[in-house]
């Protein structure tokens, strides 16, 4: 069922500095395919490629080799910003999702205009100042009473909610989230990571969500897939899910990858 | 020292400090807006002078004169922003290029009509071009040709349009790309492409501002330009200073800059009133301007040396 395919990821490969002496392949022929609706997470030890592999489908830098169709469209060679239209995007740092010197609805103004020609209208309208007013009290953080604060004055916790907020503003057809939750305390981490679970179901979006915590790797999505050294080597369904502990991982990625897990910040988070 | 004699310099220094001003918040629009220091103005200033001098000396109408220098201190800003986004050149080295290869462009400009085909200066009497826009023949006077009044008109309209623009959606998307590019990139904004508008609308204001200064000063120069990066600084910094802490709202930042470029005329007026050598300004504007730019980070490494000896302490 080729229409119900959100996402191809054929055989890309990206190598790093290549012919120097840092040379590093970080994606060495990947293939993944999402069905409309998938929540996949993604597990690897360090330099395995997990965050390569979302910045490639967002079109950061150009892969090597490969294709990437999205939403049956190819986007291989559309530049970042073209490819944003199509995308939702939250990042490990809460400084980059955001646009700090500018104010929280100027911010969401900014993400609600993603995809459509800007023009000279005025940049934002009464009529989204309510929208939004009414979408930040359902984040239940405040926000709704201090749209005209700058966002370099809120939290790491508060900046990531309203990324994604941003980022799923406009239903995209997929979104990357690379570690979101990495930089935040345990306490806020698991707030942001149930409203992301909220926030994917309530508007049915497909997701790929890039995490170092094994126990929410299996907790959230219908689908987890491991990777190591630029490739995925572990691809497991819903059933399989429920059925693997954070152990049963280890264990496959130790059979599967010839060699120990011997990631410290992986093994801390389980 | 006569207290007369200074009196008698202010009204001069304020008509200065509005033109001035207009160049400095093209001078904010690239430095604290997109986040670029661009040197090209130094060059594009001159060469506003130059098309303005060239135009009006030729017959036309002052304000199609301006005109035109806007439309050419566009087209400086455009080869900078593509030397930039276009060639991978660093933003103030492209800057440098640009400004570098004008001063060549501006002896040719200003030599268009001559035998020569290139003159360091064109110069353009009040006498003779009766209609030009301002002059400071008439800064002293208590009536409607006294160039301070179109020079405010001009200097309040323009803060409006750039409040209006940076507030439309466009506008917006350029704030984005000077505050944070990954994000604008994420949110579908074209930053190479935003950079190069933001630097055209820069230096046609530069540029602008150049054409009126020639005709205020009543000649255009081949050097008027020199140093015009650091006065402009000099202006954005001093308004954010003093003005920093009232002014919260964009075009009151706006206003601040033009307040801070007159501030810096007045205060150019004194010290050369008090002896200084005006071969020394620069070297003053220099230093000042450096000074404040050393306070952020001066500022910064306080609070964490506190920070250390809090943490020593508990």
């Amino acid at each position: 069922m080729a229409e119900k395919e959100m996402l191809i990821l054929r055989e890309v490969y990206k190598t790093f500095n290549p012919g120097t002496i840092t040379e590093k392949t970080a994606l060495n022929g990947v293939n993944l395919t999402l069905a409309k609706g998938d929540f996949v997470t993604v597990i690897g030890g360090n330099g395995a490629g997990k965050s390569t592999m979302l910045n490639a489908i967002a079109g950061t830098f150009p892969v090597d080799r490969g294709n990437i169709l999205l939403g049956g469209r190819e986007i291989t060679r559309l530049p970042e910003h073209r490819r944003a239209a199509l995308l939702g995007r939250v990042f490990q740092d809460p400084m980059t999702g955001t646009a700090a010197s500018m104010n929280i609805e100027e911010n969401l103004a900014l993400a609600n205009r993603r995809g459509q020609p800007r023009g000279l209208r005025w940049g934002i309208t009464a009529k989204e100042r309510e929208q939004y007013r009414e979408k930040l009290s359902s984040l239940e953080l405040g926000l709704e009473n201090r749209m005209g604060s700058k966002v370099g004055l809120l939290s790491g916790g508060q900046r990531q909610a309203l990324t994604l907020l941003m980022a799923t503003l406009k239903h995209p057809e997929l979104l990357l989230l690379d570690e979101h939750t990495a930089a935040l305390d345990p306490k806020t981490a698991e707030k942001v990571l149930r409203l992301t679970d909220q926030l994917i179901r309530e508007n049915g979006l497909t997701a790929i969500m890039v995490t170092h915590n094994m126990k929410d790797a299996l907790a959230l999505g219908n689908r987890t897939i491991m990777m190591h050294e630029g490739r995925v080597i572990l691809d497991l369904d819903a059933e399989q899910k429920k059925e693997m502990t954070v152990e049963g991982l280890l264990e496959q990625f130790e059979k599967v990858s010839g060699r120990e897990l011997s990631n410290d910040r992986m093994l801390l988070t389980k | 020292m006569n207290i007369t004699q200074l009196l008698n310099q202010m009204p001069g220094a304020v008509a200065q400090g509005l033109i001035w001003g207009i160049m400095a918040i093209g001078v904010y629009i690239t430095f604290r807006i997109l986040d670029i220091a661009d040197l090209t103005v130094d060059g594009s200033i001159a060469t506003g002078g130059a098309v303005a001098a060239i135009l009006i000396t030729s017959g036309v109408h002052p304000w199609l004169a301006v005109f035109a220098a806007f439309l050419v201190g566009m087209a400086a800003g455009a080869v900078t922003g593509l030397f930039h986004t276009g060639m991978g050149i660093p933003a103030i080295l492209s800057g440098i290029l640009t400004q570098l290869a004008l001063y060549s462009i501006n002896l040719r400009i200003q030599g268009i009509g001559t035998d020569l085909g290139s003159r360091a200066n064109v110069p353009m009497s009040i006498n003779k071009y009766k209609n030009m826009l301002v002059s400071l023949r008439n800064v002293g006077n208590f009536s409607l040709d006294n160039p301070i009044w179109l020079l405010l008109l001009i200097t309040v309209l323009l803060i409006g349009v750039m409040y209006w623009f940076f507030g439309t959606e466009y506008g917006c998307g350029l704030r984005a790309v000077g505050a944070n590019q990954q994000m604008a990139r994420a949110q579908g904004i074209n930053t190479n492409t935003g950079k190069v508008i933001g630097l055209m609308i820069s230096n046609g204001l530069v540029a602008f501002s150049g054409a009126l200064m020639a005709q205020y000063q009543g000649f255009s120069d081949v050097s008027m330009g020199r140093g015009a990066i650091v006065i402009g600084l000099a202006a954005v910094i001093i308004g954010e200073v003093i003005f920093g802490k009232k002014f919260r709202n964009f075009a009151l930042k706006l206003l601040a800059v033009s307040l801070g470029a007159i501030i810096y005329y007045l205060v150019i007026q004194v010290v050369l009133w008090m002896g200084l050598s005006t071969d020394d300004l620069k070297l003053l504007t220099a230093l000042v301007v450096a000074l404040f730019l050393a306070m952020p980070y001066w500022k910064s490494r306080l609070s964490a040396r506190k920070l250390k000896g809090g943490a020593g302490n508990g």
